[in-house]
């Protein structure tokens, strides 16, 4: 029963230079292989704690194992081996506009890949099946060769993905990963990183902004809010009125995937207590 | 921060105002006792008697000479010019890279979280800063009348100060420009373990590569105008040309070899626009 744990986050505070605190009080175990969601409102601090565990952000009180190590007590070459072990999804995809679709895939092995291989790589890429691969899984495998920048934001994000599908981590934080993909896309996106972590055993921790799409592919659904989280339940638990209260400074809506007819049979394929269903959702204008 | 939007009345002014009104006041201010310690006087060259002297000595330049013999030494200074502006420049670029990797802050992986080898970053950061500095501290005439005497006359000594102080311009623009580019695909890198020098090929290059190359060109051009004057002081090429027509108070030479300067500018800001477009 006992898988390791992958991430463990222990009292972690976090406040940023410029005295906002981000994180409070923030506790939380990760199992090797688990998948996990955390949703909560704007400002909640999701992204934050990614950047904790993605050891981007040194926390300002508490603990933090990553792989089972203390990241802010290894040396220089090891938190880089470290590093190379975790993968990060970005909400916004940080990828040079003047690069193709290849390179900035294959990037995602920097960490592994020797210099000389990284600059050959420039000049004739060195794995083009590989990131055929990842982009294929993402249903774009036709804009391998194309720059970035004739990309659609949508298009952009889903490489950004194949990024880290390439890079193949441990660990896998993803940050709001389909905030700029249609419901349809956005499923598929997900679904893809849940089967990567099936494939290789791999922890997913994501952000997401859509409450279904949480509940659908993940079995842990984390809420936080003001930098604290405030439930930490298997999906089949959380109830409509945990929601409300997670989002109430949103208003009453749930955040929840467009309206939009393929996102609507997520309750019926959950199969969950009646307590989780039906949401209200965002109504079309 | 949802409270900001629900507060009722707009603000009334702009809370920067001040803030800007005082600034520009404070630059007016300063700036005037320097015009005036500058002798700050353009009028004066409108005064009839002075037109009349720059008229004289540029009219002394026409027309320019065409002599075979004169064209033939112009053709070996301009080569020679040439040769000593695009060696010094190679070096200074040699000397500038690592200085300018060195610099910028964008590649540092210690500053993430900060991590472990913090203030030996620091440390290196500013002693590269430094190094650049004193490269460039010194102008590129000092080091060749330095050179010359150690070299003796002739190019090399103005590839050597060419490249001392050009590497330390060069060193400082270079991590200006990388600082100023998106600097988060570089960051993203190194946080998923990626090297300095993968992160900056991978994560900067790509987004700074027209300005690096233009900036290059860039000094490529202002080099072969320094090594003009340090052709005066006995470093070759067209300077030192231009040193003897000017002594032999021959104009039309002199016209000749100004003509060779446009087209040389000319030619600079063509290689600089390819350069460009190859690499949007």
């Amino acid at each position: 029963m006992a898988a390791p744990v992958a991430l463990s986050l222990t009292d972690v505070g976090l406040v940023h230079p410029n005295g906002q605190r981000a994180l409070a009080g923030v506790s939380l175990e990760v199992a090797a292989g688990e998948r996990l969601a955390i949703i909560g409102p704007s400002g909640a601090g999701k992204t934050t704690l990614l950047r904790v565990a993605g050891t981007a952000l040194r926390p300002s009180e508490g603990r933090v194992q990553v792989l089972q190590a203390n990241p802010w007590q290894l040396g220089a070459r090891a938190l880089r081996r470290l590093r190379a072990r975790v993968g990060v999804v970005h909400q916004a995809p940080p990828i040079p506009p003047q690069l193709r679709v290849v390179t900035a895939i294959l990037a995602g092995r920097l960490g592994s890949w020797s210099l000389w291989r990284a600059i050959g790589s420039l000049i004739y890429p060195s794995d083009i099946a590989g990131a055929h691969e990842a982009l294929a899984r993402l249903d774009l495998a036709d804009r391998l060769f194309d720059r970035c920048d004739r990309l659609s934001g949508g298009q952009l994000q889903r490489v950004g993905i194949a990024r880290v599908l390439y890079q193949r981590p441990e660990l896998m934080l993803a940050d709001e990963p389909v905030s700029a993909l249609d419901p349809t896309l956005a499923d598929a996106a997900v679904g893809q990183l849940i089967a990567q972590s099936e494939a290789v055993s791999a922890t997913l921790v994501a952000s997401l902004h859509a409450v279904d799409l949480a509940l659908k592919w993940f079995p842990r659904i984390v809420g936080m809010r003001a930098g604290h989280v405030v439930f930490d339940a298997p999906a089949a638990d959380v109830t409509r009125e945990m929601l409300v209260e997670l989002y109430a400074a949103e208003g009453k809506v749930l955040p929840t995937q467009a309206n939009d007819p393929s996102a609507v049979p997520v309750v019926a394929r959950r199969g969950a207590g009646d307590g989780v269903l039906p949401f209200s959702r965002p109504g079309c204008r | 921060m949802s409270a900001v939007a629900l507060a009722g009345t707009p603000p009334r002014r702009d809370p920067h105002a001040r803030r800007r009104a005082t600034a520009t006041l404070i630059a007016l201010v300063v700036l005037w006792p320097m015009l005036v310690l500058a002798d700050f006087r353009p009028w004066a060259l409108f005064e009839a008697g002075n037109l009349k002297v720059m008229g004289g000595f540029v009219g002394g330049f026409i027309p320019p000479s065409t002599s075979n013999e004169f064209l033939g030494l112009l053709l070996k200074a301009t080569i020679e010019t040439l040769a000593m502006a695009t060696a010094g420049i190679a070096l200074s670029f040699v000397i500038a890279t690592p200085l300018a990797l060195a610099m910028t802050g964008a590649l540092s992986v210690s500053r993430i979280g900060p991590g472990p080898g913090r203030w030996r970053g620091e440390l290196l950061r500013h002693a590269a800063r430094g190094v650049l500095t004193l490269l460039r501290a010194v102008p590129e005439i000092v080091w060749a009348l330095l050179f010359v005497r150690a070299l003796g006359l002739g190019p090399a000594a103005g590839v050597l100060a060419l490249a001392i102080t050009y590497g330390g311009m060069l060193g400082k623009v270079y991590a200006e420009i990388l600082e100023s580019t998106d600097t988060r695909p570089a960051r993203a890198l190194l946080e998923a373990g990626s090297s300095r020098l993968a992160a900056l090929f991978y994560g900067l290059v790509p987004g700074a590569a027209q300005e690096l190359a233009s900036y290059t060109v860039y000094r490529w051009e202002c080099a072969v105008r320094a090594s003009v004057v340090m052709g005066f002081v006995g470093a070759g090429g067209l300077g030192q040309l231009m040193d003897q027509s000017m002594k032999m108070l021959n104009g039309g030479e002199a016209g000749s070899i100004l003509l060779v300067f446009l087209l040389l500018v000319l030619l600079a800001d063509a290689l600089s626009a390819a350069l460009r477009r190859l690499l949007t």
